[in-house]
């Protein structure tokens, strides 16, 4: 009698599993604690919104995300990625951000696990893989992009850029920037540079834009030594337009941030949380149920990941019991040939390196809040 | 008018390094030991005051005062299980667990207060002196910096000529064996010196994240280093000399910046720093002992 409860129950258990196991497994590295986990719980958070969402439709593609957390460090993504590699994970979400996702898209590549990475946005991480897909702009052009923009809306003649010499990212949209500027007939007046251990007094880099007559100055960085800049440049009584790229989001949660010294910034970034569409609006009311704040565009990067697969793999018809390897062959597929319209942009499509094509959205910091510009 | 506001520039940020090389040069000159962590006990200091302040919105001295004493016993805490057991090993050891103590206490500030940086409420004010019908601007925060520089620098030095306590740590530093034969505690007058400088910090990281008010568990590394470079510079040891070493640097590195290449500001500060240790090894105005065997 005993012996046939247990049949019974391993049976059960049996059949609760597979039906479990009808979900694509979806694992994904980023910086979860430490110094870049502001990017990092917003991507896995956009993430998981999509997943609960997909998952309570009626439809065969069902997903069970696995996020791992790598603190923004190359070695420690690799390590989270076996990991998750254990766990059969059968596509992949890359990292978040673009140092580590350079080292796990060579394990991605190794493996055949497809990947789409939401915003690890250096060259060097599609580089050469034909399986790995960003969902976010290539650094270069975020460079290009802010160079036709500001020649575009008319926002300045002169431009001031400071950037930071020892960080690929901000190097990388430095060069574009600089490269494509003087064609759109911006004059760059001023170029400084900072660097780790030198980013607290940038009062020689703002006297050199200042002094030059810069009407606009371009930051390519982070927001944390921006916030610096924008303090100092008040106390030295310098206003010009400021345009800052994706990594300027986020300046608004720190704790403790006047958020009048950044008010008039221009950013560039693909999601504007302020957008009147359904799919925008739908996906911003549920963040801010769950967590309570305004979400970025990492979390809007890593909700349209999901939301791409799950087109894909729809398309593909692809079967929650295939290998890795076979899904892979379906999905550079179905990335290079499909149209996506996400939170991020409609008509969204990819080229065979992996590189996105979408249109980047103006946005404005107003009274301590983000406002589209377009 | 520009070269005059670089030099002032250069000058509030030398005078953060000089702060910071306060602490260091103190300790160094009396317990011969190079703390690493001091720089971290600064951020620990500045955490504390921006809680204070911030959160609990205390008034600003008593939250610089609250730092000063959870620095204090910070140090001593630190002197007590982290290098006094290590008195009799050799200095390479100590140094080791010096840079130990400051990776524990940048991680433990990443656990209690995570990385999301904070930016330190303006305690001092953004304010400026204006000069020259505002042409030159000195900020409230570098004057203040350059006075309790000014301030501890001639207090110290009183100190440790004048008093007792200041006798015993000159006995100390001179020769350990000695001075205990001749009654001092050793012990008690090394921890001493480090609550002392430990106290020094808590001033050095309100003031700095009052010039540059982003804080991070990460704040103290940096210019910890630098205030060091700047102590070295001015002669390890010296008072007066982390004073001028630290104002220097600042110069040198803005100066540098501005007229040579922002890109090579830093290698043009630390090429100046191996011409002088050239010329003169002991650093400025550090005082060359001969070893006798």
């Amino acid at each position: 009698m005993t012996k046939k409860i247990l049949t019974c129950t391993l049976l059960i258990l049996a059949m609760a599993s597979s039906a479990f196991g009808a979900a694509f497994k979806l694992g994904g590295t980023a910086p979860l604690t430490g110094g870049a986990a502001i990017y990092g719980m917003a991507a896995m958070r956009g993430a998981q919104i999509a997943v609960d969402e997909i998952n309570a439709m009626n439809i065969d593609v069902k997903f069970e995300l696995n996020y791992q957390d790598d603190t923004h460090d190359a070695e420690k993504a690799v390590n989270a990625y076996n990991a998750l590699k254990d766990w059969g994970m059968q596509i992949s979400l890359g990292s978040v951000t673009s140092k580590p996702c350079e080292a796990t898209a060579a394990e991605n590549f190794a493996d055949r696990i497809f990947a789409l990475t939401p915003s690890a946005s250096a060259r060097a991480v599609t580089e050469g893989k034909d399986n790995v897909f960003q969902m976010c702009f290539v650094d270069p052009n975020q460079g290009s992009a802010s160079a036709q923009y500001i020649a575009n809306k008319n926002l300045a003649k002169k431009v001031a850029v400071i950037w930071k010499n020892d960080d690929v990212y901000s190097k990388g949209i430095r060069d574009t920037f600089i490269e494509t500027a003087p064609k759109l007939g911006l004059e760059i007046v001023s170029e400084t540079t900072f660097a780790d251990g030198n980013d607290n007094d940038f009062s020689v880099q703002l006297t050199d834009a200042q002094k030059n007559g810069a009407e606009l100055v371009f930051l390519p960085m982070y927001y944390q030594p921006a916030s610096l800049i924008f303090a100092q440049a008040k106390s030295m009584g310098y206003a010009p337009k400021w345009f800052g790229v994706d990594g300027m989001d986020g300046i608004l949660t720190m704790e403790g941030f006047d958020k009048s010294l950044a008010e008039g910034v221009i950013l560039l970034t693909p999601f504007n949380a302020d957008a009147n569409d359904e799919m925008t609006k739908k996906f911003v009311a549920e963040y801010q149920k769950r967590h309570g704040e305004i979400p970025n565009q990492f979390a809007a990067d890593g909700y349209d990941c999901v939301y791409a697969y799950c087109q894909a793999l729809t398309q593909a018809k692809a079967k929650a019991d295939m290998d890795a390897e076979e899904i892979c062959k379906l999905m550079i597929e179905q990335f290079t040939t499909m149209k996506f319209n996400g939170v991020t942009g409609s008509n969204v499509t990819w080229a065979k390196n992996g590189e996105v094509s979408k249109d980047p959205k103006g946005m404005i910091i107003k009274n301590g809040a983000y406002v589209g510009l377009d | 008018m520009i070269f005059l506001n670089y030099f002032i520039s250069g000058i509030s940020l030398g005078s953060i390094y000089a702060i910071i090389a306060l602490g260091y040069t103190m300790v160094y000159g009396i317990a011969k030991m190079l703390n690493f962590a001091h720089g971290d006990v600064i951020m620990v200091g500045a955490y504390v005051c921006f809680y204070a302040v911030s959160r609990y919105e205390l008034h600003p001295l008593i939250g610089i005062i609250l730092a000063m004493i959870v620095c204090t016993f910070l140090g001593i805490i630190i002197e007590r299980f982290a290098y006094k057991p290590l008195r009799q090993a050799p200095s390479l050891a100590v140094l080791i667990t010096a840079i130990g103590v400051s990776y524990f206490l940048q991680n433990t500030a990443l656990l209690l207060w995570s990385s999301n940086p904070k930016v330190f409420p303006s305690i001092i004010g953004r304010g400026a002196f204006k000069l020259f019908e505002g042409e030159l601007s000195i900020s409230h925060v570098t004057a203040l910096t350059i006075i309790t520089c000014l301030i501890i620098m001639i207090v110290l030095t009183l100190f440790i000529n004048k008093t007792r306590l200041g006798k015993a740590m000159r006995a100390c530093s001179e020769d350990k064996g000695a001075a205990q034969l001749m009654g001092i505690n050793v012990n008690a007058t090394i921890s001493m010196t480090f609550a002392i400088g430990s106290g020094l910090a808590a001033i050095a990281g309100a003031l700095l994240c009052s010039a540059y008010p982003t804080l991070m568990p990460t704040t103290g590394a940096l210019p910890g280093i630098k205030a060091f470079t700047a102590a070295v510079f001015g002669g390890i040891g010296s008072i007066p000399g982390a004073f001028l070493g630290g104002l220097m640097l600042g110069v040198i590195e803005i100066f540098a910046k501005a007229y040579i290449s922002s890109q090579l500001s830093d290698a043009v500060v630390f090429a100046v720093l191996i011409i002088v240790l050239l010329v003169k090894p002991a650093g400025l105005l550090g005082k060359y002992t001969q070893e006798k065997v």
